[in-house]
């Protein structure tokens, strides 16, 4: 493979371990959530992303600490792979005080702005305007960060996907627009959706670059979005990415997924993104077998704790309630 | 007679429009195959075909304009919104347009459609998926106002504002869904602006909204055990309100409570208690008229500050006890 060593600039060989980790930390938080989900012990909804872990780690990858980005419903990804822990993300979803928003949020609300996480969001289509805004800061500003916009498929089909591109587009704001298309919204298929092959090919009629990536595949993540995020760097402007994916659980706890059939779930998970960077890893002598097993097994420890430093994180209080509704 | 939970009913209404009427046809995103974000189109693509059971792509801002449109060409759509939270996406078309074709066009010309969608908490979904807007639709000239609370007020009320030929929106409290009542099996209407009587009682009056008529009831079956006999109020529409059915009853009790789950500050309850004292009845009080909704603050994730964001049932006796109790 000739692809391990093709790497964007800002990410070092020696990166990838951590990469690879952060994979495994969303596959096995995910999982969790899942089963607490089923055992009653986290309520609402939840959407997971398992199957999607190469867009959101190989996307944020190519990102400095400083740049920022916006989430979707299904966040949890982008969310760890933006240095969010898991301790303060399990505790949000068991709705404790030590969770990222305070038992406030929830799974669709998680946030952390200080660290350049602007939010995941309740609402399919309402990143894309906050994300230009935040590029639009950094340009204000000269404060030189990007802003990385997550959106699934059906959002682009939003009237605020079309506003906010056209906007950047304009005003040439540092933000890259990156769709992870997993094949459906919740029921629609894409293809059913929308008219056209790639939702990456409505760039054009923005006048900024779109590009079609293997969403499965963290190296072409890297290198598509790589590219884009030096483009707005350098003030060229916004790129739309669509990387092509697929969520291998349905949209979300109550989804018989009639809308689909078990052999194309079985294709997919064929190429599964983890097993496919672990295979790239070792073969290339850029990790051994023995270190990518006990990367895994700490990640999956990782998470363990997690649950019990959700348990254990006391409730919020009534008189919690009140509080944060204005600065 | 048979039993039908609130969600069959509304169904049940649908076909059987639907049936009758070939100009009635649903959209909204999710409606098909996979029945719709709570179920309540579940099974309808099989009967009506795809064509009638119309699966949306994401957006909202075209799917109510569409309505729009196609109510005005003769069509009677009924537009299914995931949560009713979206509305804000719709507002312009119905705020903009579905309210005031029909005047400022002179009378030529008739928007007959209904806006369906569920709101409320109590599920756990967050600030984002669970608020009560329905004073805002309220306050537009031009706009109908429903919400039911039974199963068989939702079937002969969505009947109803279907025959009707103006915008209705329809809001269907998701913690009425599971909720049964007995329901016929034929079609029947129920006129929009006829409040019904829940509970006959003499002591105090309670106008109460959506899932807060059944924490009223509940609340006045333990207050009769207390020696109050509360009257219980459900104006079932908003707009028209049935003014006459509650300055009667106040009349009769000569006390008011109002209780809704919407925020209190600027609810549809200030327009309730300002009827009452802008008529006969304000002679008649003998306390000040009593306003309970919801406190000034997006709904929490965590389950019981959820709950506690909206009035319960113990807050419900409480008001009743202090007006009663009040010299
Ligand atoms: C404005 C709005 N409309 C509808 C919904 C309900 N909803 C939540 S997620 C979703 C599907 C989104 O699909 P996509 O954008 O492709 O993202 P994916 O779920 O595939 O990650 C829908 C319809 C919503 N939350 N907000």
């Amino acid at each position: 493979m000739t692809q391990a060593v093709n790497l964007p600039p800002h990410v070092k060989e020696t990166d990838l371990a951590g990469l690879y980790k952060q994979m495994w930390l969303i596959r096995y938080f995910e999982e969790k959530v899942d089963e607490f989900f089923a055992k009653g012990m986290i309520h609402g909804t939840t959407h997971l992303s398992v199957g999607q872990e190469a867009s959101a780690v190989g996307a944020i990858a190519v990102l400095e600490e400083e740049d920022k980005i916006t989430s979707t419903h299904r966040g949890h990804g982008h969310c760890i792979a933006k240095g969010a822990e898991v301790n303060p993300m399990m505790a949000e979803l068991f709705g404790r005080t030590t969770g990222y928003c305070k038992g406030k949020g929830g799974s669709m609300h998680i946030a952390d702005v200080a660290s350049g996480n602007l939010g995941a969001n309740g609402i399919v289509g309402g990143g894309f305007a906050i994300a230009a805004g935040a590029a639009l800061t950094s340009q204000m500003k000269r404060a030189g960060y990007v802003v990385l916009c997550f959106f699934g498929d059906g959002a682009s089909n939003e009237g605020s996907f079309h506003e906010a591109i056209n906007l950047a587009s304009i005003w040439k704001l540092p933000v890259v627009f990156i769709c992870e298309n997993n094949q459906y919204g919740m029921s629609g298929p894409v293809k059913d959706m929308t008219n056209i092959e790639n939702i990456a090919d409505r760039a054009e009629s923005y006048g900024i670059p779109g590009k079609v990536v293997d969403g499965n595949d963290v190296f072409d993540v890297m290198n598509g979005v790589g590219e884009a995020v030096e483009r707005a760097r350098n003030g060229e402007g916004p790129s739309l990415i669509e990387a092509k994916t697929y969520r291998w659980k349905g949209h979300s706890k109550s989804d018989a997924k009639k809308y689909r059939t078990r052999e194309e779930e079985t294709e997919w998970r064929q190429k599964d993104p983890i097993e496919r960077f672990r295979l790239i890893l070792v073969n290339e002598g850029l990790l051994s077998e023995e270190d990518a097993e006990n990367i895994r097994l700490e990640a999956k420890k990782e998470v363990e704790e997690s649950v019990e430093f959700a348990i254990n994180s006391p409730e919020p209080t009534l008189d919690d309630l009140m509080e944060d509704i204005f600065a | 007679m048979r039993e039908l939970t609130y969600l069959e009913a509304v169904r049940e209404a649908m076909s059987q429009e639907m049936r009758e009427n070939d100009d009635v046809f649903i959209l909204g995103e999710d409606i098909g195959v996979y029945g719709g974000a709570f179920g309540v189109t579940r099974g309808m693509i099989e009967e009506f075909g795809p064509e009638r059971i119309r699966n949306t792509p994401i957006s909202e801002a075209a799917i109510s304009g569409a309505a729009v449109g196609a109510a005005l060409t003769g069509m009677r759509p009924i537009l299914e919104l995931q949560f009713s939270d979206f509305i804000t996406i719709a507002m312009d078309n119905m705020v903009n347009q579905a309210a005031k074709i029909r005047y400022m066009y002179g009378g030529k010309g008739k928007v007959p459609m209904v806006l369906r969608t569920p709101a409320g908490s109590g599920t756990g979904a967050a600030a984002q998926h669970s608020q009560s807007l329905e004073a805002w639709m309220a306050h537009v000239p031009g706009l109908k106002v429903v919400q039911p609370s039974t199963a068989y007020d939702a079937k002969g009320l969505l009947k109803a504002a279907i025959d009707d030929d103006n915008p209705v929106i329809f809001y269907e409290h998701k913690l009425c869904y599971r909720t049964k009542s007995d329901v016929p099996e034929e079609p029947y209407s129920i006129p929009l602006g006829k409040a019904d009587v829940k509970r006959q009682g003499t002591d105090v009056t309670i106008v109460a909204t959506a899932i807060m008529v059944h924490k009223s009831l509940e609340a006045a079956a333990e207050l009769e055990k207390q020696g109050i006999s509360v009257e219980v109020i459900d104006p079932r529409t908003l707009v028209p309100l049935d003014e006459e059915t509650i300055i009667e009853s106040v009349k009769k009790t000569s006390r008011l409570v109002v209780v809704h789950e919407a925020v209190k500050r600027g609810g549809f309850g200030g327009e309730i208690a300002s009827m009452i004292a802008e008529s006969e009845a304000f002679d008649y009080l003998d306390a000040p008229i009593k306003r309970l909704g919801g406190k000034s603050v997006p709904i929490p994730y965590n389950p019981e500050l959820e709950k506690s964001a909206v009035p319960g049932v113990e807050d419900i006796i409480a008001a009743v006890k202090e007006t009663v109790n009040r010299q």
